[in-house]
Parts: C-alpha cells; sequence; structure tokens
C-alpha cells in the first residue's frame, strides 16, 4: 500500500517540481493537532490514488525554505502540484469527500 | 443510496460533551455512534494545554480529546466521519439523520455540535486566511518568528492564545474593544506580566491590510474615534463563537443566538431529542461543563429508551459492541 513520503527541502526540486505525475503535499508540523487528524486520512488518499497522483509530506519545522517559498503560514496546509506548479491549496482540516473532490479536480 | 443503519443513540459532534455522551451511552450498552465532520475534540483539538479540568493539572487539548475518543471506542461506540445535513422525526419517534455517508435511524438523538469562532466581517480577512490571519495560534504561530501580531479579543481564548504566540513573535498587542478584559484572572495576571504583550483599549480593527499576505491592520480608537494604522505580519482572531445549530432548521425552538433550548436533564421539546455543551443555551462553555452536560444527555437518553422503546431488541451484547 502506498503511503505518504516525507519530502525536505533538499530534494523538493526533483521530488515536487519534476515529478511527471501529480503531487499531493501535506505540510505539517509535529505539534499540530489538526495535522495529527489530517494524516490518517492523507494515508487513505494515498492508497485510494496510488500511481495516479505521488504522496509527499513536507515537516514545516525542518523545512522553513519550502515552506515560506510557497506562502504557507498556517498548517496544515495541503497542496497539489501539477508540471512544477501549485494548482489547488486547501488550508485547515478538511473531511477526505472534500479533499478527493479537490484531487478529481486536479485529475480530470 | 445505502440502506439506513439503526441505532439506540446517535451523537452528533466530538467535542467533550459528545465524547463524554458516547462513553456512558455506550457503556450502558445502547447501540451508540458518534458522527463528527471535522476534528475530534472540536475546540479543545486546537487548545494547547487545557489546565482546568479537575483531575488533570495540564493536558493537550487534542490529546485529551483522543484519550476521551478511544475510552468511549472500547466500550463500543463507533465513530463516523461526515457531516449531518439534516434530522427528521419519523411518526414512530424515531429520529432519521442524513448524513454524507447515508441515512441513520436513532432512538434517542444527542446534538453536540459545539460552536465555532467568530470572524470579524471586516475587509481584508477573508483574503488573507492562512496568509496571517489565523484563528488558532497553537496551528499557526510558529509561523511568525520575532515578527508583532496583533490578537484580537478580550476573553480566556483571546488571551490565552495570546500569551502561547510570545513564544514566537516579537510582540503581542491585545487589540480589545473595551477597557478591561473578561478573560479569567488568572490568565490576565499572567498576560500582563508576560513582556512580550501590550494592549491597545477600546480599541477596533477597521481592515486587514495586505494583498498576499498581512502586512498590518487599522485600528480605529472607540472612544475618541482616532483612526491609526499598525504593521504586523499576523493577525490572531478571538472574538467569541457561535453555535452550529444551522443544520436543524426549525425543527426545535432555539434563541436568538441561536442556542437550543433544553431541560436541565438537557432534554428538547421534541422527544428522544437532547441538546448538550456549547450548542445549548446557557452552557458554561468550558471541558467540564460540556462533559457534565453530555453525562446527563445520555442517562436522560437511557431513561427515555427504556420507557418508550421496551418492545424492542435488547442492547448489543459486549461481544457485539466491541466487534468495532
Amino acid at each position: 500500500m502506498a503511503k505518504p513520503v516525507e519530502v525536505t527541502d533538499s530534494d523538493w526540486d526533483s521530488e515536487v517540481l519534476m515529478s511527471d505525475t501529480p503531487v499531493f503535499v501535506d505540510f505539517w508540523a509535529p505539534w499540530c493537532g489538526p495535522c495529527r487528524m489530517v494524516a490518517p486520512v492523507v494515508d487513505e488518499l494515498a492508497a485510494e490514488y496510488d500511481g495516479k497522483v505521488k504522496f509527499l509530506k513536507l515537516n514545516t519545522d525542518d523545512n522553513t525554505a519550502t515552506a515560506a517559498k510557497y506562502g504557507v503560514r498556517s498548517i496544515p496546509t495541503l497542496m497539489v502540484f501539477k508540471g512544477g506548479q501549485p494548482v489547488e491549496s486547501v488550508i485547515g482540516f478538511r473531511p477526505k469527500s472534500a479533499l478527493k473532490t479537490t484531487l478529481d479536480k486536479v485529475l480530470a | 443510496m445505502p440502506e439506513i443503519r439503526d441505532y439506540d443513540i446517535v451523537i452528533i459532534g466530538g467535542g467533550p460533551a459528545g465524547l463524554a455522551a458516547g462513553l456512558y451511552a455506550a457503556r450502558g450498552r445502547r447501540k451508540t455512534v458518534l458522527i463528527e465532520k471535522g476534528v475530534i475534540g472540536g475546540q479543545i483539538a486546537l487548545t494547547e494545554i487545557v489546565e482546568n479540568y479537575p483531575g488533570i493539572p495540564q493536558v493537550n487539548g487534542f490529546d485529551l480529546a483522543q484519550t476521551m475518543l478511544t475510552q468511549a471506542e472500547s466500550y463500543g461506540m463507533e465513530t463516523e466521519y461526515s457531516e449531518v445535513s439534516g434530522i427528521e422525526q419519523r411518526s414512530d419517534n424515531k429520529w432519521i439523520i442524513r448524513t454524507g455517508e447515508g441515512e441513520l435511524l436513532a432512538k434517542a438523538l444527542i446534538i453536540t455540535a459545539g460552536a465555532d469562532y467568530n470572524r470579524l466581517g471586516i475587509p481584508g480577512e477573508d483574503k488573507l486566511i492562512g496568509k496571517g490571519v489565523s484563528y488558532c495560534a497553537t496551528c499557526d504561530a510558529a509561523f511568525f518568528k520575532e515578527v508583532p501580531a496583533v490578537i484580537v479579543g478580550g476573553g480566556d481564548a483571546a488571551i490565552e492564545e495570546g500569551i502561547f504566540t510570545t513564544r514566537y513573535v516579537s510582540k503581542a498587542t491585545v487589540v480589545h474593544r473595551r477597557d478591561e478584559l473578561r478573560a479569567t484572572a488568572v490568565l490576565q495576571e499572567r498576560a500582563f506580566t508576560n513582556p512580550k504583550m501590550e494592549f491597545a483599549w477600546n480599541t477596533v480593527v477597521d481592515e486587514i491590510l495586505g494583498e498576499e499576505q498581512v502586512e498590518g491592520v487599522a485600528l480605529r480608537n472607540v472612544e475618541t474615534g482616532e483612526k491609526s494604522t499598525m504593521p504586523v505580519s499576523a493577525v490572531f482572531i478571538f472574538i467569541g463563537s457561535h453555535p452550529n445549530t444551522d443544520f436543524i432548521g426549525d425543527l426545535v425552538p432555539k434563541d436568538a443566538g441561536g442556542h437550543i433550548l433544553s431541560d436541565e436533564w438537557m432534554a428538547t421539546s421534541l422527544p428522544g431529542l437532547y441538546a448538550a455543551g456549547d450548542v445549548r443555551q446557557n452552557s458554561a462553555r468550558q471541558v467540564a461543563s460540556s462533559v457534565g452536560d453530555g453525562v446527563t444527555a445520555a442517562i436522560a437518553a437511557d431513561h427515555y429508551i427504556t420507557a418508550n422503546f421496551h418492545d424492542e431488541s435488547p442492547a448489543p451484547k459486549a461481544e457485539a459492541a466491541k466487534a468495532n
């Protein structure tokens, strides 16, 4: 089963910007309650969209440069990248159905 | 549509009131499901430290909620993550609950849907949410290291969260429309002795400034009418809350603020319908009082089912309840 993989400032370009498939990034930090709640939902999505979307997690405490580059000032922030560009951004906890709608829009 | 699922007790909302009701309902061997649309714990899931819940000197709000959930689930309470779109009472007095996952049927329904924070409703606010405008200091304060912030409000949440932001921000200015705080005395003492906290009394925020991110706030003194601009990078807003009762419509009597009217047993005017915690009128809006409300509602619902549905199948056995 596909699980989200940790991405960092240093492998951001190769993992996200140069990805052939759309990339879903979960910006999170260990101290953030809602992030801990969204994590199992992202895990489920990673399994359901296996092969169609790449799922990554970025720890905003350890990777401040990337978080700052994309203006992340609230977490969880869930961003979808396509062709190296952020195309969708969701701030805060959302139910799985809402996130699926966002992903399906990108894949359509 | 999936077929309707049958329960003894359905609980709408997974904050302290709902989790406490779920624990008691499940221990009463009532087939129970709790429906949550967002984060288990509700408002406390966003609280860094809960230190006024008797018996627990200090606990992280999210952890407290998870512990309550695990405790209730260990007795067989089920949890469903979806949003309730409407409720309706059948002629046999059972309740139909419509959710994103289908329909549920309940002998008794406990509404513990809690409250959501209010927005200021001023220019710049919506546009800059997540870009410096925040309703959760524990979620977002860490993104504002060594920059100034304003805290809007004067109650417990504003002061507690304001104090939390001082771990990161260079200065936290509390903007309050009155000349004194409503917050608990202990919190006020902490705020007044915190070297990073400042206070703008009798002042309101008219506008949040910035395009891509928050750059400042336009302030107005309500006594003198004097206007000013304060450069800040973050605006944390804590100006009270409103009950989540829109989905009920006009089915049950509510007060002008949308709070459900319920009696000392949390019973509403409709048979088998209970309201507990922040959704009801005159709630003290504390974790401890919500827990008490939830327990009361579950006990009342249990008695109600015994008195009104005694011919129906018995409560689930322990094995059945734990199977989930």
